[in-house]
């Protein structure tokens, strides 16, 4: 995907993770519900640990601020399921996004990154499509293909899962 | 009183085509996949014409023309022969079996109408 | 898609007939004398060629017609149905199927070298038989004048065999003013009257303007029997000798060069019965119900049924819910007798969708047929359990890597004769694919009789690809699981055929996406045996739902044996793995808590569930049984790809979600565990 250039508007949605803003393009938010009961997956990565029924669909739950080294607060009112469609090599894949806090879409411009304060720049690259910038406020939009795409180094031990099948010892 | 036509014919588009057409112009239509069927339909039912394929399996049409003229209920009943240019010398045989007629495919829907109106009446 | 429009069905009945055509010419190579495979030949030859000349479908029509020739003289035993002819019928085959699906592809080149190879076949194989096709003579109509004096007398048996006179005569008033005079003088006394017989003839003075072919039209189907004069009006009153010479009777109702789809005279939709079941329909006028022996649907009508379903079985658990906390007796009577309609609409959905799995097997016989061919290889193929039913969605999906595994077998693993004889086999190698219903789910295996996997060289190239440790210790099987890894390759040489290294893994990941299981097993010298293990359906599945901390799973019912009490001295005396004493049999059990990592504490009272995977247990440590379940499996999305102890999940009635445990992984884990206490003891 290629960034937007400096300067092009942006829809974006804008959230709270931990302390920190982020946003991504409003094209990906199909919906966003209140707290519903989640069914934690035993064995499975932390950032993808839940499943969630959305409308009978059973939808992978995601928590950025695990992927990102925040921390996970307890769920306040303000608690919010984003849910968001990503294509994940070719196919469009729901996804639930929980966020500390939802705030809105707007219109962003996007920004050259060089003219970014150093937030956000403790997460790889690669995550960030690019920086908007509202008034005089800079926000990390997010790519979320990127975000989602297999991490070739996150090899664990799954128990039973690494174990059956491969051998590879 | 709709009159009722048994198509016989162990293709299915045949079947359906011929199916819409007379269903569509107000007959009944019966359906039979082969002639021992075909036979098996118009034992049981009041049929007013028969419309048959040539080359079927499990029973001919040569064979299910014979078998139907002997039963006492399809005296005088027309029986149309399906054909191809290439069932030719196959049509003497279907007529000394008892064949009314025949309709030579490809045909149109409209000249089976033609053909169920000529030898049908109405 | 509609199932009304004629030419969609030639299609579909096209690759049936096409289907059936291969089986019967790969059949008819082995039993070349076989008249019933001829006919059968001949008969879908003819099914396609006349259907499809009504549906637009001309080139086919025009290819097949040579064919067909070609078979109807071997019907007559003009023609031997040789190798020769086989092997360019089956190509006509693949031809007319190119020319109907995408004839766009077609190559009308490929279309005459066929033809021209049928030519020499069949003038090498048999005398040459001009195919007697009447060809309609052109009669030469008198002109018209004022109108016509027809004179006919129908043959005996007219009647009796449908031709109504009256009807005729009709048609005669319909070209013009008709003066209709009934000729009696052959109607015998009435003692020799035979009711039946048709003694009267008619004498017609018709005026009008049209040609005599007109009015030969009208008698066409009895002409040849009949007697017919037709005399211009105002001629003398001639006598017979100078009737007008009767046109020939070959020329038939229809025009034949008008082909075009036809256009449907009314919407009256029905559906098409199958051309293999015993179809007898019954239409009635339009307007009224139609009632069928058998239906064609489109398969994604069957999908969006059983996603109806599906939901249905959701919704119904949410009432089921609430009607076990309601009060109200009625509530509860129509929700269980809701639930029992539910179930019962579920298991005639599911039977709909079931499809015997010899469909998929018949068509492997070609590629045998083609590969050993081109490899050089005598290879039989030989299958069982054909009336194995799964779910059509799964025989749809499996076609790919059976074939692949196939195509594997013959280039990799038979060898050629020369090598078999030198290893005092047969000459000819021999494939076996099965299979069979084996509990909760469906076994198909391919065995081969060749040279087996060569273990030394893909434990080498497992090393040195980084697949496994070079000091790694591997059960064969287990070894084996490197060929499905990508990228993995052995063949000294690639060849076109298997594409070696780019479809082992495709394989795997295709058997995997069917919640299915696939393992190797192979003895070298005597050939290699790969089985997958597939579950009976993808959709809804009969369930047990179980408690494990605070979370719901789901176990498919089917590979339930038994449920056992975890006594308190039990699970005290052991941690971690343990068995279990069932009749003397030692079963080891799994602590689910351990595995998911429960963070409350354990129910006083655990259960054991004893579930079984082909003929291994395993005992699943839970803290409580909570009852059958209807469970609609839903497939976890690609982030969870990595976990392999779930198949999938379900929605629970009161709309959280469940995962439902993969038995055969939880079995394969337990006997490994297993075998790990055993070899350390």
């Amino acid at each position: 995907m290629s960034r937007p250039n400096v300067g092009d508007a942006l829809e974006v949605l804008t959230l709270s993770l931990d302390d920190n803003l982020f946003a991504f393009e409003a094209t990906h938010v199909r919906e966003i519900l209140d707290l519903v009961p989640i069914t934690e997956v035993p064995t499975s990565n932390p950032f993808v640990g839940g499943l969630i029924n959305v409308r009978g669909k059973v939808v992978p739950l995601a928590d950025l601020r695990h992927k990102f080294g925040m921390r996970c607060r307890a769920p306040t009112v303000d608690t919010r399921i984003v849910v968001v469609e990503v294509d994940l090599d070719g196919d469009q894949t729901t996804i639930g996004l929980i966020a500390d806090k939802v705030h809105e879409v707007s219109r962003m411009s996007a920004t050259s990154l060089e003219d970014t304060p150093k937030i956000g720049m403790i997460w790889r690259q690669e995550y960030i499509r690019c920086i908007a910038k509202q008034d005089e406020t800079f926000v990390v939009v997010l790519d979320l293909p990127t975000v989602f795409a297999p991490d070739p180094r996150a090899k664990r031990d799954h128990g039973p899962d690494g174990a059956v099948g491969r051998n590879a010892a | 009183m709709a009159k009722t036509i048994l198509t016989v014919d162990d293709s299915a588009s045949m079947r359906q085509m011929i199916g819409m057409t007379l269903s569509g112009a107000g007959y009944g239509v019966l359906e039979a996949g082969d002639g021992a069927q075909g036979l098996a339909v118009a034992r049981g039912k009041s049929i007013d014409m028969v419309l048959t394929d040539l080359n079927m399996p499990v029973m001919d049409g040569i064979t299910l023309i014979r078998e139907l003229r002997r039963l006492p209920t399809m005296t005088g009943i027309p029986i149309v022969l399906i054909t191809t240019e290439s069932d030719a010398q196959k049509k003497s045989e279907a007529k000394a079996a008892g064949a009314t007629g025949w309709i030579t495919k490809p045909f149109q829907p409209e000249q089976l109408l033609t053909l169920a109106k000529k030898v049908l009446g109405q | 898609m509609t199932t009304t429009d004629p030419g969609e069905i030639f299609q579909q009945e096209a690759q049936d007939l096409l289907a059936l055509l291969e089986t019967t010419l790969l059949d008819l190579e082995h039993t070349p004398g076989d008249g019933a495979l001829i006919d059968t030949a001949f008969r879908a030859l003819h099914t396609i060629k006349g259907s499809g000349s009504m549906f637009g479908f001309e080139a086919v029509a025009k290819f097949t017609h040579h064919v067909e020739t070609a078979f109807d003289m071997v019907r007559q035993g003009k023609l031997a149905p040789n190798h020769g002819l086989i092997a360019v019928a089956l190509e006509s085959r693949d031809h007319m199927r190119l020319l109907i699906e995408q004839p766009e592809f077609a190559d009308p080149r490929t279309g005459e070298a066929l033809l021209a190879r049928l030519r020499e076949v069949v003038e090498t194989g048999g005398a040459p038989a001009e195919t007697a096709v009447a060809a309609p003579s052109e009669a030469v109509a008198p002109e018209a004048g004022i109108g016509w004096r027809i004179r006919f007398s129908l043959p005996r048996d007219a009647l009796v065999n449908g031709t109504n006179p009256l009807l005729l005569l009709d048609e005669l008033r319909d070209l013009g003013e008709a003066r209709v005079v009934a000729q009696i003088d052959d109607v015998p006394p009435l003692a020799e009257i035979e009711p039946t017989a048709c003694h009267v003839g008619w004498l017609v003075e018709l005026v009008t303007d049209v040609p005599a072919a007109a009015i030969e039209d009208v008698f066409l189907f009895v002409r040849d029997e009949m007697t017919l004069e037709i005399t211009p009006l105002g001629a003398d009153d001639a006598p017979a000798a100078e009737a007008v010479e009767a046109v020939p009777a070959a020329a038939p109702v229809t025009v034949a060069e008008t082909v075009g789809r036809p256009t449907a005279a009314a919407p009256t939709p029905a559906p098409a019965p199958k051309p293999a079941d015993p179809a007898v329909e019954k239409r009635e006028a339009p307007g009224s119900k139609l009632a069928a022996a058998s239906v064609r649907v489109p398969a994604e009508r069957l999908d969006e049924l059983m996603e109806r379903v599906g939901e249905l079985v959701i919704t119904q658990s949410r009432l089921s819910q609430i009607a076990a906390t309601s009060l109200d007796q009625q509530v509860k009577a129509v929700s269980e007798e809701i639930e029992r309609l539910v179930l019962e609409l579920r298991g005639t959905t599911m039977g709909i969708r079931m499809v015997p799995i010899g469909s998929l097997f018949g068509r492997f016989r070609r590629v045998v047929h083609d590969l050993s061919r081109d490899l050089g290889k005598e290879v039989e193929l030989v299958t069982s359990g054909e009336e194995t039913e799964l779910d059509k969605t799964m025989i749809e999906q499996l076609n790919d890597p059976l074939v692949h595994m196939i195509r594997n077998a013959i280039d990799h693993g038979i060898e050629s004769p020369e090598a078999r004889r030198a290893a005092g086999k047969p000459e000819k190698g021999r494939m076996l694919l099965s299979a069979t219903h084996a509990g909760t789910e469906v076994l198909v295996t391919l065995e081969d009789d060749g040279a087996g996997l060569d273990r030394d060289r893909i434990r080498a190239r497992a090393i040195e690809r980084g697949l496994i440790a070079a000091d790694a210790v591997l059960a064969d099987a287990d070894l084996f699981q490197v060929l499905f890894q990508p990228g993995f390759s052995t063949a000294k040489t690639v060849t076109s055929l298997s594409g070696r290294g780019v479809g082992m893994d495709v394989v795997k990941r295709t058997i995997d996406g069917l919640r299915g299981r696939i393992d190797i097993s192979s003895t070298p010298g005597q050939g290699t045996r790969v089985s997958l293990r597939l579950p009976l359906t993808l959709a809804i599945i009969d369930g047990l739902l179980v408690r494990v901390g605070q979370g719901r799973y789901v176990l498919p019912l089917a590979a339930v044996e038994e449920c056992v009490e975890l006594s308190s001295e039990e699970d005290a005396r052991s941690r971690g793995l343990s068995f279990l004493n069932l009749r003397g049999d030692l079963v080891p059990f799994l602590r689910l808590r351990e595995l998911f990592h429960a963070k409350v504490p354990a129910d006083h009272y655990q259960k054991i569930v004893v579930v079984s995977s082909g003929d291994l247990k395993v005992g699943l440590v839970v803290d409580q049984v909570i009852g059958d379940h209807q469970t609609v499996i839903k497939s976890l999305s690609k982030l969870h790809t990595d976990i392999h102890m779930f198949s999938g999940a379900t929605i629970l009635g009161d709309g959280t979600v469940a995962l439902i445990l993969d038995i055969g992984h939880l079995v394969a884990f337990g006997q490994m565990v297993e075998d790990n206490l055993r070899e350390s003891a």
